[in-house]
C-alpha cells in the first residue's frame, strides 16, 4: 500500500514528506509506543504505528530500518524532531484515529503484521 | 592476536540527554553505511547501539561509546560511570527494570534494552561495578569473502 493511500484512508495530515509518500510503499505494520518492542520485534520496511512523538520514534525508524511513522490521536512531534525526520527522510504522518482503529483499518486494506514469526 | 583495525571511532553520551538519545547509534549507523557494509547487520548492531545509548543516558552520569571494525567483525564497548548494576542475572532478565516514568514516556525502560542487544548481536559481555558504572562489549561478526584476503590462511584444498 503506497502512503498516499495510507494518507487518504486514514486522513491523515502529512507532518513530513509530502513528496515521498507516492514513492514509499508498505506491505507491513508494527504499532507499539515501547520502542525497545519496535527495535526487538519489527522488520524493516514496515510502517511504524505509534502515538509516541518523542524523538526516539524518529530514531527507532531509523535504527530499525522502517518506512515512515504514522502517529495515532492526531499527535504531532515538536519541530526538533520533525527536523531530524526530514534529516533522515522518514516521512511522518498523523490522524485523528485511535491506535485500534488505525490498526484495524490497515489491517482491513491488506497490511500485514510486521512482526517476528 | 591482534586484529586489524579498519576503522576506529568514540562517541560521547551523556546522561539524562534524552533531547539526544539515539545521536550516537545514528552516528554509527550513518559511518556503517558510508562504508557499505549489508544494510541487515547495520540494522542489528544499530538496534543493539541505540538500546545501550539508551541505557547510558536513563541510568548513567555519562559514557562512551568505542566502535572498532576489523575485518571479521564490528566491535562496541559501551562504557559508562554510573551507578553499575547489582544482579546481572536479574537485569538480563526480560521484563525486569528499574526506570522511571520519564524513561517510560520515551518509549524505553521496559525491561527489554540489555535482552535486546544479546539478541541483536553474535557476542555479548557485560561487567559491572555497582557504584562505578557498567561496561558492555558486543560484536556482529562479518561474513568472511569467500577468497582469502590476506588475513587468513589460504583454502586448503
Amino acid at each position: 500500500m503506497k502512503l498516499t493511500e495510507i494518507r487518504r484512508l486514514l486522513d491523515c495530515d502529512v507532518i513530513y514528506g509530502e513528496d515521498l509518500l507516492d514513492d514509499t510503499e508498505v506491505h507491513s505494520c508494527f504499532a507499539a509506543d515501547l520502542m525497545s518492542d519496535v527495535l526487538a520485534f519489527s522488520r524493516s520496511g514496515a510502517l511504524l504505528v505509534t502515538g509516541l512523538t518523542s524523538l526516539q520514534s524518529v530514531h527507532t525508524a531509523d535504527v530499525a530500518d522502517l518506512a515512515a511513522i504514522l502517529f495515532v490521536h492526531d499527535k504531532r512531534p515538536g519541530d526538533p524532531v520533525v527536523e531530524v525526520a526530514r534529516h533522515k527522510k522518514i516521512p511522518l504522518l498523523t490522524t485523528r484515529r485511535l491506535m485500534f482503529e488505525t490498526c484495524g483499518l490497515l489491517f482491513g486494506h491488506g497490511l500485514q503484521t510486521a512482526g517476528k514469526e | 592476536m591482534d586484529e586489524l583495525v579498519l576503522y576506529r571511532e568514540t562517541f560521547t553520551i551523556t546522561g539524562d540527554d534524552f533531547e539526544h538519545g539515539g545521536d550516537a547509534a545514528a552516528a554509527v549507523k550513518a559511518v556503517l553505511k558510508d562504508l557499505g557494509l549489508d544494510p541487515a547487520i547495520i540494522r542489528r548492531l544499530s538496534i543493539a547501539n541505540f538500546e545501550a545509548e539508551m541505557n547510558v543516558i536513563m541510568y548513567a552520569d555519562k559514557g562512551r561509546m568505542d566502535l572498532v571494525i576489523t575485518p571479521s567483525a564490528i566491535r562496541v564497548v559501551v562504557a559508562d560511570r554510573g551507578p553499575g548494576i547489582e544482579d546481572i542475572d536479574l537485569a538480563m532478565q526480560e521484563g525486569y527494570s528499574t526506570a522511571t516514568a520519564e524513561m517510560r514516556a520515551r518509549g524505553f525502560g521496559a525491561g527489554m534494552g540489555l535482552p535486546n542487544i544479546e539478541r541483536s548481536t553474535d557476542s555479548f559481555e557485560i561487567e559491572s561495578v555497582p557504584g562505578k558504572g557498567t561496561t558492555l562489549r558486543y560484536s556482529v561478526s562479518l561474513p568472511q569473502a569467500p577468497k582469502g584476503q590476506g588475513q587468513e590462511a589460504p583454502e586448503q584444498r
